[in-house]
């Protein structure tokens, strides 16, 4: 085991932060699986219990722990809840770096399951796009309906194959240049713009709006071409030393000491991205390098609002009436990052928009990574609840700040047939200022 | 584990009867219920039982009688008493799944509910009818009402408004014998002989079941106001305290704060408490528009005298429910001092509020143990915070000295050594100081009259 692997895991993991834990109960009530079940084992404390159960070795890792970790989603609601501060993304990170250690969850199904998307495809921008280059083929070609509509293949199946989200028609390097500089407001900083992995195949609009966004607020924006996945994926799921690697790629691709910032608009992501320097040793070079990173890593949300965002303006000529719309926390925005009011100050500084509040609004909606695809009846049940409460805001426009929550709640609605889109909140500042002119990039189509 | 002591056959036949999804057996699922919200007690049960009827109940009391085994019965388990931890040879009955609404009458004002419903649901139902359900426990959005029938809950609004005991108007209660009983009804009065329910009412699950309760509800107070008032020492917002009560002002709530507990909980989330002074008063007047007017000018001027360092008014709603939300998670928040923290809750009469303040800064320095101290003031509860650590012996020696200490120093100032959080493990050895020889005798005459198999929570309140 080296020094990473020692950090993570709960046999080697400094007791104190497993010992914070007082049982007092305060986050049985934001546990979205607790809420479900009302059995404690699916609740913080109860898992935390049976974490210290093994760090303390009164228990083996067993194959029932195992499955216990991958029904919790990760939400880290429960790390808001907590007000002793328990550290529960390093257990619940330690937890399942140690269970995939152990392969006490091995199937053959599982291992290439895992081995394709996790340790090949997702290690590689290159991969990643030619994958995506053959999903767009597909998709264009219609091979997507014409599977979903045979008869003989397992509803299982089906749906799986109706999670795979549409590949955008252009990956974000064909949208963003590597270097761009605002047009017609003087440059004030220089930011760097992550693409990431999901986010480059099908949400490569979304970047665009980002650079977009960036330009109108005086930022030269830096974007590589060549970025590939931050690793956030895979230390959710026990990957620690793969995360390792894909951090350091990122690292090497930017100029971090030339930055004032380095933007993310994924939160799933921006809640690792700010965390690289856990990946390594203290004193070594990698980790000074993740330090300086760490340090500089902002969501766009927080970012436009420490930097003085410019409201797009309203013009009283439009006689445009009022679009109603709410918002969605993404837990690895709100509970992973503690950004909460930022986007909300930023939706309600758009012109011709009603904002209005969405009931439980920082709940999870299922998604949670790969959650939705491993543990779909419980993802389910929460995007429900979910569609329920949009539901009665009668908003038609639902924004959140994750492509994982953007795609499963899009399929929610549609299930529903609610006619409410889902867009980030980036993209409707973007649409903001387009309504005054023409300052928009060339680079745009 | 413990099952390994009991007879497997006994276990077969409990496992046989119930489908796998109501009964927990296996070691992953037991752990997480071996403890309550207090530190120090850990004990896995035998089993989990979501009972769901009163059949299944009724099933397994008879079957805890034959293989001598008992029952606890269990809502959330915030209890901080170890009056939910789990003794040997216990089934635990989870009753979180209880948790409907069965009728709400607004023409009597009153609500019978399933036990395993929360506090935060039961006042919530209420308000949807301009109606209040007062009693209000720090952990109130988890806590069910079942757990603060069997510990007669207090929370912050206790001064004015009582405990749960006050808005309990009837119970479905399954005896230990196996009978089913109704205790009460929804009548303002009842003279009607014993009032059994309040038997029940705190006996922390060592009597019977709780399967349904009837609550009454009251109008919502139309206007609130809060004040938060600083001092620079203990003693000064103690006698601030005494003067409020003696002055015949009773506010909704009256609650102190010391410097070590703002501290943690502005670490939380800061909600605009003075990080530098030494005790703050958190008060709440509510009513008609003008009587609270009134009210909060009277207490001003009697804090006035006690020379505080602020005196302000909380401006909006909002402002009021995030000094209330912050200060009811004192507890939790007080964790982030020490790896072990202990929470007593002795009371004591309102007069002698600033003396029992004074005597816990002394045992602090006499022992060496650092004490924080939150309090539900208005009514005398205090709440010492023992600042200690599960591995170090010898401070958790000297801690349970100084805890001794506090304890006899509220019975003798004529206190009792819990206010709200019941006796469960963690003060039994104190209230046989408290009770006289043939008082003591009485309590526990109830309980073998009740269940004299010993099958229901044993172990708690008294051996």
């Amino acid at each position: 085991m080296n020094k990473l692997s020692a950090k993570h895991s709960l046999l080697s993991l400094d007791s104190t932060i497993i010992q914070k834990c007082i049982h007092c109960g305060m986050c049985l009530p934001s546990c979205p699986t607790y809420q479900e079940t009302k059995i404690e084992r699916n609740s913080p404390r109860g898992r935390i219990a049976l974490m210290r159960a093994i760090a303390e070795k009164r228990m083996d890792l067993t194959a029932s722990f195992a499955h216990e970790l991958y029904f919790c989603l990760g939400c880290l609601a429960c790390q808001t809840a907590c007000p002793v501060g328990v550290d529960y993304k390093t257990l619940f990170e330690a937890s399942r770096q140690d269970i995939e250690k152990s392969k006490i969850l091995n199937n053959p199904l599982r291992l290439l399951a895992r081995t394709f998307l996790i340790n090949y495809l997702f290690l590689s921008s290159r991969r990643l796009r030619t994958f995506g280059r053959l999903l767009r083929i597909y998709q264009r070609m219609g091979l997507d309906r014409f599977f979903k509509s045979l008869p003989f293949l397992p509803a299982k199946l089906k749906d799986m194959l109706a999670q795979i989200p549409s590949i955008a028609p252009h990956f974000s390097f064909e949208l963003i240049p590597p270097r761009e500089l605002p047009i017609n407001t003087p440059t004030r900083w220089k930011v760097g713009l992550l693409t990431g992995c999901i986010q480059d195949l099908v949400f490569s609009k979304i970047n665009r709006d980002t650079a977009d966004v960036l330009l109108y607020n005086g930022c030269e924006v830096i974007c590589p071409p060549e970025q590939g996945c931050c690793g956030s994926l895979h230390a959710h799921n026990g990957e620690m030393e793969t995360a390792e690697r894909l951090a350091k790629k990122l690292l090497a691709a930017f100029p971090i000491e030339e930055l004032d910032a380095i933007i993310t608009n994924s939160a799933g992501c921006g809640s690792h991205l700010k965390h690289f320097s856990d990946l390594f040793p203290p004193g070594t070079f990698w980790r000074k390098k993740a330090e300086a990173w760490d340090k500089k890593v902002y969501d766009i949300h927080e970012w436009l609002i420490k930097i003085g965002f410019s409201p797009p303006q309203a013009f009283a000529s439009t006689n445009q009436s009022h679009t109603v719309i709410t918002y969605h926390d993404a837990c690895h925005l709100c509970h992973g990052q503690k950004i909460k009011n930022e986007p909300r100050t930023i939706l309600q500084s758009l012109p011709y928009v009603q904002f209005i509040e969405l009931e439980e609004s920082d709940h999870c909606c299922g998604s949670a990574g790969i959650y939705n695809i491993l543990q779909p009846e419980m993802a389910h049940k929460l995007l429900n609840k979910k569609v329920e409460k949009i539901k009665k805001t009668k908003a038609s426009i639902v924004c959140t700040a994750n492509p994982g929550c953007l795609l499963f709640i899009e399929k929610g609605l549609k299930k529903h047939h609610l006619n409410i889109q889902t867009i980030h909140p980036i993209s409707l500042l973007a649409k903001g200022y387009k309504l005054k002119d023409t300052w928009s990039s060339p680079f745009l189509q | 584990m413990a099952s390994l002591s009991f007879p497997n056959e006994a276990l077969r036949s409990l496992i046989d009867h119930f489908p796998e999804s109501s009964l927990l057996i296996s070691k992953e699922d037991l752990i997480p219920y071996s403890f309550d919200a207090t530190a120090t007690f850990y004990h896995a049960p035998l089993a989990v039982l979501f009972p769901s009827s009163i059949e299944d109940i009724l099933w397994v009391l008879q079957w805890a009688k034959s293989n001598h085994a008992c029952i606890l019965p269990r809502g959330s388990g915030t209890s901080l008493s170890g009056a939910a931890v789990p003794q040997k040879n216990s089934i635990v009955l989870s009753m979180t799944k209880w948790n409907k609404i069965l009728e709400t009458d607004p023409d009597n004002l009153t609500l019978l509910v399933e036990p395993g419903i929360t506090t935060q649901a039961v006042q919530e139902e209420a308000a949807k009818f301009s109606l209040f359900y007062p009693p209000d426990p720090g952990s109130y959005k988890i806590s069910t009402i079942g757990g603060n029938v069997g510990h007669n809950s207090g929370g912050i609004r206790g001064l004015k408004y009582g405990v749960t005991r006050n808005y309990v108007l009837g119970m479905e209660v399954v005896l230990p014998n196996g009978q089913v009983v109704w205790l009460g009804n929804k009548c303002v009065k009842d003279s009607a002989g014993y009032s059994l329910k309040d038997l029940f009412i705190g006996s922390e699950g060592t009597l019977g079941i709780v399967t349904k309760v009837l609550l009454r509800l009251i109008p919502k107070p139309q206007e609130r106001q809060v004040i938060l008032a600083s001092f620079p020492t203990l003693e000064a917002a103690s006698e601030a305290t005494s003067a409020i009560i003696k002055a015949a002002l009773i506010p909704s709530a009256l609650e102190f704060l010391d410097q070590k507990t703002i501290e943690c909980i502005e670490a939380y989330s800061p909600a605009g408490f003075p990080k530098e002074s030494q005790a703050v008063l958190l008060i709440e007047s509510d009513g008609h528009p003008q009587a609270v007017q009134d009210e909060i000018i009277r207490i001003s001027q009697v804090l006035k005298q006690y020379g505080p360092l602020e005196i302000k008014i909380a401006e909006n709603p909002k402002q009021q429910e995030q000094l209330w939300s912050a200060r009811k998670v004192a507890f939790s928040a007080l964790a982030r001092k020490a790896p072990t923290v202990l929470l007593e809750d002795v009371t004591v009469p309102r007069s002698s509020l600033a003396q029992m303040i004074h005597k816990i800064q002394q045992i602090s320095k006499t022992y060496a143990v650092e004490i924080a101290v939150y309090a539900h003031m208005g009514d005398g509860n205090l709440h010492p915070v023992f600042l200690g650590d599960e591995k170090n012996k010898d401070l958790m020696e000297k801690v349970f000295r100084a805890m001794k200490e506090i304890f006899l120093y509220a019975i003798k100032l004529g206190g009792t050594v819990t206010g709200e959080h019941g006796v469960g493990l963690a003060k039994k050895e104190f209230l046989a100081y408290q009770y006289k020889s043939e008082e003591f005798q009485l309590l526990k005459n109830i309980k073998k009259i009740l269940d004299p198999d010993n099958l229901l929570n044993p172990g708690k309140i008294f051996d």
